[in-house]
């Protein structure tokens, strides 16, 4: 070998290992946010970290984004509204983090948009509703598939109607998420000119539900329409079940959250059957994209390590999904502007494990993902009989449906 | 007229329930004036006990509540011992300090369930859980009556125990008037910490039935402990009877509001009902 080709190799080896190293000396890409690990909404939080662990491991595994590692900081909210503000100001201004992700769910998120939009910051959104349409902070991107806010009760309305539906009953948690439903549920009736026959709103932490379904069955609905947190999603139905809801009910469920949790869909067993839900993702033919299988692989093998939701469905693939958005568009715009970021992911549609995603200008899907889908055929104390087809039928969107409704709702239990 | 004699039954169905919870209070901060505000951690603990043996070797709630009876008998006379060295035995504000130790204890349970058994909601299987009663058109879910009746039994049980055995006597006694007890040779130190094991046990069977009526997860205790601090204050401090009694009306007026004025009320109807009592009788219903 030449002195020169010598001298010149190792001066380029020379070079290439200062940037490498000098890439390496890189500080990790910072991703903040609050996560309920304790509290009422733990088990989604839970679970929803673990599908956003996920993707930081796989794109650390690719290298990373810019080069540059991903690290996430995560804070405890304990489900509380309270907690939130402070702990997203101590993201941004003490632990100086690149991005931000919301926490999981309604409630804790709506205290942080007035934060994030007086800071302009990009906030991508965790699975809450409608927590931006007063704020309108045009840097709120949502990864829940609710799209516009009418059509979650618009879906399971129509669904409803075509059964032979006339009028509604409205249950509903005294809370901001179930609210936000039902006053979209009543809107939408209107539109209709669908009466609504009972309309009640229950405190937190009530204990025993016989007393409000014997009301509820009293006023002999067409259409039930609950909005509930997981705890009472539960009690709800086991009152059902001893109680009776009456033959007129053509349908039965709508936004019940908890529905979706291994835990309670096994605790509750075979008196999930005939009810329609809503939900996210479900193990329907229709509902596989690229990654969506290997993703489930990884997560059902590190759920049972880390004690949360073995089946994972509801929200660990969304929280993936939002680490893909911001890979795509963190790789597009080559930077972690902010603002770049938001007009590459308001401009574009995305590819992710749960289907192409396009937002609308409030942050929102523009299209709605949001599943509504019967639970048939499940048998008592059973988690594993989840894994396969055919136990929650969708029956909306069209674009992604697997059956038809059975109605009416007595029928459908049996 | 039908909806409002239902509500009425389900809600005497109800306030029995609330009874059996909150009667291993009405001893610990009734009787002994420990500010136990850990009692409803207690409780959910118990249920989680009851969920482990039901789920691990199948054993009906009740008798895995009766099985773990004699575990939270210990755990009681534990809890007290160090909250007497700690805290009672340095004087009066220093038990007001002991509020403290209850919270971080509470606070200790919730964080040891959730490290055990995980976030998610847990339930017992049986098979009188999710059937039903059926008298013509009206149903009552036959968990709630299993709740009642042992509820019923408990509290009578320990009113009993209390008024007719010489150690409840001691008991009632060392809460009237632990200084000529001291002087009448008997350790109150030691009555006042058997008379905790004795609260904390009665907690074994109190959450297998929470666990029964419905499904329990590891911050159900801040739920209850507004609830249970409401009968044992309304009931009249150390009143077992009253306990049962202001339970009911709990559990009554909550079924009727739930039924015939709207859910939203519920909650307020109960504290205003509270209020409206120490108003009245400040001593509570049946406090002297």
């Amino acid at each position: 070998m030449k002195r020169r080709t010598f001298l010149g190799g190792a001066m380029a080896v020379a070079v290439v290992g200062q940037g490498s190293r000098a890439l390496a000396q890189q500080p990790p890409i910072k991703i903040g946010m609050s996560m309920p690990q304790t509290g009422g909404l733990a088990g989604g939080g839970k679970a929803s970290l673990l599908g956003i662990e996920i993707w930081r491991d796989d794109i650390n595994a690719k290298g990373g984004l810019l080069g540059r590692k991903v690290e996430l900081v995560v804070y405890d909210d304990k489900s509380s509204a309270s907690e939130t503000p402070a702990i997203y100001a101590k993201l941004v201004d003490v632990d100086k983090v690149d991005l931000l992700f919301a926490p999981y769910a309604t409630v804790p998120t709506a205290p942080i948009m007035p934060f994030v939009k007086q800071r302009g910051l990009l906030l991508m959104g965790n699975f809450s509703f409608q927590v931006n349409s007063k704020v309108g902070h045009d840097m709120w991107f949502n990864n829940a598939p609710w799209g516009p806010a009418d059509s979650w009760a618009a879906s399971f309305l129509d669904i409803a109607q075509k059964a032979g539906g006339k009028n509604m009953a409205l249950l509903t948690a005294d809370q901001e998420f179930a609210q936000n439903l039902a006053l979209t549920a009543r809107e939408v009736a209107k539109k209709r000119n669908l009466p609504v026959v009972f309309d009640q709103s229950y405190p937190p932490n009530t204990v025993e539900f016989a007393s409000i379904i014997r009301a509820l069955k009293a006023a002999k609905p067409d259409i039930v329409y609950v909005a509930s947190y997981p705890p009472d999603s539960a009690g709800i139905l086991r009152a059902v079940n001893e109680i009776g809801i009456g033959d007129d009910v053509k349908i039965f469920g709508g936004g019940m959250v908890g529905l979706q949790f291994a835990a309670v869909m096994s605790n509750l067993g075979s008196l999930l059957n005939g009810v329609v839900n809503y939900n996210t993702w479900l193990p329907e033919p229709s509902m596989y994209f690229d990654g969506t299988k290997e993703f489930f692989e990884k997560y059902t093998k590190r759920a049972i390590e880390a004690k949360v939701d073995p089946l994972g469905y509801y929200l660990a693939p969304f929280g993936y999904a939002m680490g893909q958005m911001i890979d795509a568009a963190v790789g597009a715009t080559k930077s972690l502007d902010q603002k770049g970021i938001a007009k590459y992911l308001r401009e574009n549609e995305h590819k992710t494990i749960v289907g192409p995603i396009a937002f609308s200008a409030d942050g929102e899907r523009k299209e709605t993902a949001t599943l509504q889908a019967q639970f048939r055929g499940v048998k008592d104390k059973d988690i594993e009989q989840f894994r396969s087809s055919g136990k929650q039928v969708i029956l909306f969107p069209d674009k992604l449906k697997t059956g038809n409704l059975i109605s009416p709702f007595e029928a459908a239990r049996k | 007229m039908d909806l409002l004699l239902g509500a009425v039954v389900l809600g005497v169905l109800l306030g029995c329930f609330y009874a059996a919870v909150s009667v291993g209070l009405s001893v610990s901060f009734g009787l002994l004036d420990v500010p136990h505000v850990a009692h409803p951690a207690f409780l959910v603990l118990a249920s989680y006990g009851v969920y482990q043996l039901n789920e691990s070797y199948d054993i009906d709630p009740l008798l895995a509540g009766l099985a773990i009876t004699p575990l939270f008998f210990l755990f009681g006379l534990l809890a007290y011992r160090v909250y007497y060295e700690t805290f009672e035995k340095r004087g009066s504000d220093a038990a007001v300090r002991g509020i403290a130790f209850f919270f971080g204890i509470a606070f200790i349970i919730e964080v040891l369930i959730i490290l055990h058994f995980g976030v998610d909601q847990r339930s017992v299987s049986a098979t009188y859980i999710g059937k039903s009663w059926r008298f013509g058109e009206f149903r009552i879910p036959i968990r709630q009556l299993v709740a009642f009746a042992v509820a019923l039994g408990l509290t009578v049980l320990l009113a009993v125990y209390l008024s007719k055995t010489f150690m409840g006597r001691a008991i009632r006694a060392v809460a009237q008037d632990e200084e000529a007890l001291r002087l009448m040779g008997a350790n109150p130190v030691r009555i006042k910490q058997f008379a905790f094991g004795i609260a904390t046990a009665v907690l074994g069977i109190a959450g297998a039935l929470l666990i029964i009526v419905a499904p329990v997860e590891p911050t159900l205790d801040r739920a209850y402990i507004g609830r249970t601090f409401c009968v044992v204050v309304m009931a009249g401090l150390g009143s077992i009877s009253g306990t049962l009694i202001a339970a009911i009306i709990l559990g009554v007026a909550e079924s009727i509001v739930l039924t015939m004025f709207g859910a939203s009320w519920a909650p307020a109807i109960s504290f205003a009902m509270l209020l409206g009592v120490l108003a009245v009788r400040p001593q509570g219903l049946l406090g002297r």
